[in-house]
């Protein structure tokens, strides 16, 4: 009964148009376990913003989901250049995004945050020039 | 009102998803920047953008959105077109610009996007 349900992704730095198939699959799988809309959006929106993330900032990267029975645990690890300063990385509006990435429809220092305020718990450990891991935890009450 | 009123008051072709045009939508919102969407959008239901990629797609997807329309006559590729059918998200689009499609959207009664904290 216990049995956790555990996701896997490669999610592909080169392509941003493939960006974000990660998270929509993990959407489908939650739609199907009958999970309530409201941890669905959550889950998919903060997923979504780290997914992009390492595709943009960090040439990619991977996904883990774990779904317990009692929460929803999202890890994304990248190997790119890493956050030298977290706090401000997490502040609105904080974004080194050039025009090319804001010429996506991205980049305006809001994903971290949004993460943040979407989980009910969020980890940033990040090197420099080693890479970056962000776990979430999105708490099933 | 029903998504087909959106394509009627904008002159607008459907590209996407026409069996959903039925659909009643209650509120929409205007944005090329997917990051304000992802973090300002609460519950709206439509998405006005200039912009034209598969991240538009994914986002709408992500906030659970029922219809995109391209504005200033932009046109979808095939790929982008294929994604949103695959997630059931009417697509439309319409020769108007921003300002105006929003306008014509509003003033006909399609409630704007309430900015705020979703928690
Ligand atoms: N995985 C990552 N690797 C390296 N740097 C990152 C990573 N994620 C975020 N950053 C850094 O933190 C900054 C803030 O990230 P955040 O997601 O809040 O904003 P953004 O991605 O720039 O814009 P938005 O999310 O609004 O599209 C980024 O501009 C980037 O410098
Ligand atoms: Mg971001």
């Amino acid at each position: 009964m216990n049995d956790a349900v555990v996701l896997h992704f490669d999610v592909d730095g080169e392509n941003f148009t493939s960006a974000g198939e990660a998270s929509v699959q993990v959407k489908k799988t939650l739609r199907q376990m009958g999970f309530p809309p409201e941890v669905i959006r959550r889950v998919s929106i903060a997923m979504y913003e780290g997914e992009i993330n390492m595709v943009i900032h960090a040439g990619g990267g991977k996904a883990d989901v774990t779904v317990d029975s009692d929460k929803i645990h999202i890890v994304l690890a990248d190997k790119g250049p890493g956050i030298a300063d977290i706090d401000l990385a997490m502040q609105e509006g904080y974004s080194t995004a050039k025009d090319n990435i804001r010429s996506l429809g991205f980049g305006a220092g809001m994903g971290l945050p949004n993460m943040k305020r979407y989980s009910d718990h969020m980890e940033v450990e990040s090197a420099l020039g080693k890479g970056t891991t962000i776990t979430m935890d999105i708490y099933l009450s | 009102m029903t998504i087909r009123e959106i394509m009627e008051l904008l002159d607008a072709k459907v590209l996407a998803c026409e069996e959903s045009l039925d659909h009643d939508v209650h509120s929409a919102c205007g944005s090329d920047m997917m990051s304000d969407v992802l973090a300002y959008v609460k519950d709206q239901a439509v998405l006005l953008t200039g912009l034209v990629n598969s991240q538009v797609v994914r986002t709408a997807e992500m906030m659970d959105m029922r219809c995109i329309v391209f504005v200033r006559s932009k046109q979808p590729t095939p790929e982008i077109l294929e994604l949103a059918q695959e997630s059931g998200i009417v697509v439309l689009a319409t020769s108007k610009r921003m300002y105006e499609a929003c306008g014509k959207l509003y003033s006909s009664g399609l409630k704007p996007e309430a900015v705020g904290d979703v928690q």
